[in-house]
């Protein structure tokens, strides 16, 4: 449990940021630039805010007022760096101990084999950080912060060095770290996809503020942060359950407060709570219902809104039961069909439009397994 | 087969006690300034920084000079010393090491502070991140990190040591067994007719002395070397 309400002025650019993060992960999602490292830099006690208060678990990090300021090593918090920050002297097995030795017998909450075994670097642990590849420098990153038995673990853009291969290899890692771990994570990223895969709460930051907080799927569908959160990866969210699997075609079914979504086969076992994401441009509008159609997903929707974007674009805002889906389509579409809102349509979804990497475990930290004693 | 003559032996003894203790005893100085002068700003650092370097462009004699002055028996410092502990430091073979670590510890601080300037300081915050105070990071991650500056930083000014004469000379003159070291007792036969043979093998040894140990510092660095890169 994260509470913060920090000021802080860097130059002509000032960081006022007030948020509570609970437990799963919180992301801190923004544009470069826009004072999300400043803020777990603050949270870390590397930053002195120049006024405010965060507590973490109901402990004192820093008060302006009451002149609290712990040291970083007083803070007792994780801290996973973009650069891994290995010490190239030590070996991974001493890199991972570092910080667990400062922590006395009877206050760590957390295994080194436990780690060692979640974050698959049990042959790595004789070799020196020089030779590890970025991914593996990353995972021992991670669980050198994890074993410091942290209250709250701060992520800043893990994956930001690593290419997209050494991403998918980390990815996993940290999505699996709140559930096995009972620690709040405070992930700083610039990533869309990261934050889907990972995060419980996201706040969106811009020019040094937290313009938003609150659920992915929420924040996600509201127009009015589409410049925040990108138009071009702008698309729906929506929360489902697999439903079932057809081995003959090789399709999914995911089931959705709305409807049933049939998409190509992913790997997630019947009963799954998962998170989809619906791209605006993928999402086609019919006015009748279409017979004999190859599209396997048509869904009957209403409009609920209708906003015209730059560049000849229309987004449609579209209720499919209580889920909300966006399409994004041309001007020229628009002024054929004449959508207003309140009008009855299908939504045509291709199943080969959402892919395996659209579909993630949904964050689930309330009913996430712990594996404190 | 080349055997020492007690008046050689007894230099070379000298100069390796000297510079052994002019080294041991500054290093942690060393280290400090070294550190002070790469990670802190404060008020007066060039003033600091200026100091430290000034026995590197002051002729020596005006340094052993200084020291007589301030460390003399009737000197500023050495006369309360003197009066009040019956110790002096003047004429020993310890003034001798006290006038080589000044004159030597601006290449000490110098080779030092370079090497921690090369450390990343994120690792330092890392540390502290980890539960590391300030100082438990500088003996756990900065120190292990610019070790080899610090032997380049021991060698360098043991190698000073070695050659120290001006200061020497001026701040404790040249007493046989207690402060002719090499150089000394180099100089002193240059100035007596027909001691050509014997400053000949001197010079031999002190060549022989300052080989050795840039070999053994090459031989150490590459190893420190190697362990950094795993």
């Amino acid at each position: 449990m994260l509470e913060l309400a920090v000021k802080r002025r860097q130059g002509a650019f000032t960081v006022e940021v007030a948020l509570a993060a609970d437990k799963g992960v919180t992301a801190l999602f923004g544009p470069s630039g826009s004072g999300k490292t400043s803020v777990i830099n603050m949270v870390a006690g590397l930053y002195r805010p120049d006024s405010g208060r965060i507590v973490v678990d109901g402990r004192v990090l820093f008060d302006a007022e009451a002149r609290i300021d712990l040291p970083p090593e007083r803070r007792r918090l994780g801290y996973v760096f973009q650069d891994a920050r290995l010490f190239p002297h030590l070996s991974v097995r001493s890199n991972l101990c570092f910080g667990m030795n400062r922590v006395p017998a009877s206050e760590r909450t957390v295994r080194f084999d436990d780690v060692v075994e979640v974050l698959g670097i049990d042959h790595l642990l004789d070799r020196r950080p020089a030779r590890l590849s970025g991914g593996e420098k990353q995972r021992v990153a991670i669980g050198r912060a994890l074993l410091a038995s942290p209250r709250i673990l701060l992520m800043d853009e893990p994956l930001a060095a690593l290419d997209g291969q050494r991403k998918a290899e980390v990815l996993p890692f940290i999505a699996a770290l709140s559930r096995r771990f009972a620690i709040p994570i405070l992930y700083v990223s610039h990533s869309m996809d990261e934050v889907l895969r990972l995060a419980d709460t996201l706040v969106l930051m811009d020019d040094g503020r937290a313009v938003a907080v609150g659920s992915v799927e929420e924040l996600l569908s509201r127009p009015d942060l589409r410049p925040l959160t990108g138009r071009t990866e702008a698309g729906a969210v929506i929360t489902a359950t697999v439903a079932g699997h057809d081995a003959t075609y090789g399709v999914s079914r995911l089931a959705f407060p709305g409807g049933t979504l049939t998409v190509a086969r992913v790997d997630h076992a019947v009963g799954i709570p998962v998170r989809v994401r619906v791209h605006a441009r993928d999402v086609a509008i019919a006015i009748d219902a279409p017979q004999r159609i190859s599209v396997r997903n048509v869904l009957p929707c209403v409009v609920s809104g209708v906003a015209e974007g730059p560049d000849h674009l229309v987004d449609v805002m579209l209720a499919c039961g209580e889920t909300t889906l966006w399409s994004q389509i041309t001007a020229q579409a628009q002024a054929q069909l004449s959508l207003t809102a309140g009008m009855r349509v299908q939504a045509l979804i291709k199943a080969v439009t959402i892919a395996r990497g659209d579909v993630a475990d949904r964050p689930d930290p309330v009913s996430a397994p712990s594996s404190t004693p | 087969m080349f055997t020492l003559t007690p008046l050689e032996q007894e230099a070379l003894y000298l100069s390796l006690l000297v510079s052994t203790w002019a080294v041991a005893g500054s290093l942690p100085f060393g280290v400090f300034f070294a550190w002070l002068l790469a990670r802190r700003e404060f008020p007066g650092k060039s003033l600091v920084d200026g100091v430290i370097h000034l026995p590197l462009v002051l002729p020596p004699v005006v340094v052993g000079y200084f020291l007589l002055v301030m460390l003399g028996r009737r000197g500023v410092v050495g006369s309360v010393l003197w009066d009040w502990f019956g110790v002096t430091v003047a004429f020993t073979w310890k003034g001798a090491a006290i006038a080589s670590a000044v004159v030597a510890f601006p290449l000490m601080v110098r080779a030092i502070r370079l090497s921690i300037e090369t450390v990343d300081r994120g690792l330092e915050h890392a540390a502290r991140t980890l539960g590391c105070g300030p100082l438990r990071t500088f003996f756990s991650v900065t120190l292990p990190l610019v070790l080899p500056g610090v032997l380049t930083g021991v060698i360098l000014s043991f190698a000073r040591s070695l050659s120290e004469f001006g200061a020497t000379i001026t701040f404790v003159s040249n007493i046989p067994g207690e402060t002719r070291t090499l150089p000394i007792a180099l100089y002193a036969l240059t100035q007596v007719p027909g001691g050509d043979a014997a400053a000949m093998r001197l010079c031999v040894i002190s060549v022989a002395v300052a080989f050795a140990a840039l070999l053994a510092s090459e031989v150490l660095s590459r190893r420190v070397q190697a362990r950094l890169r795993g």
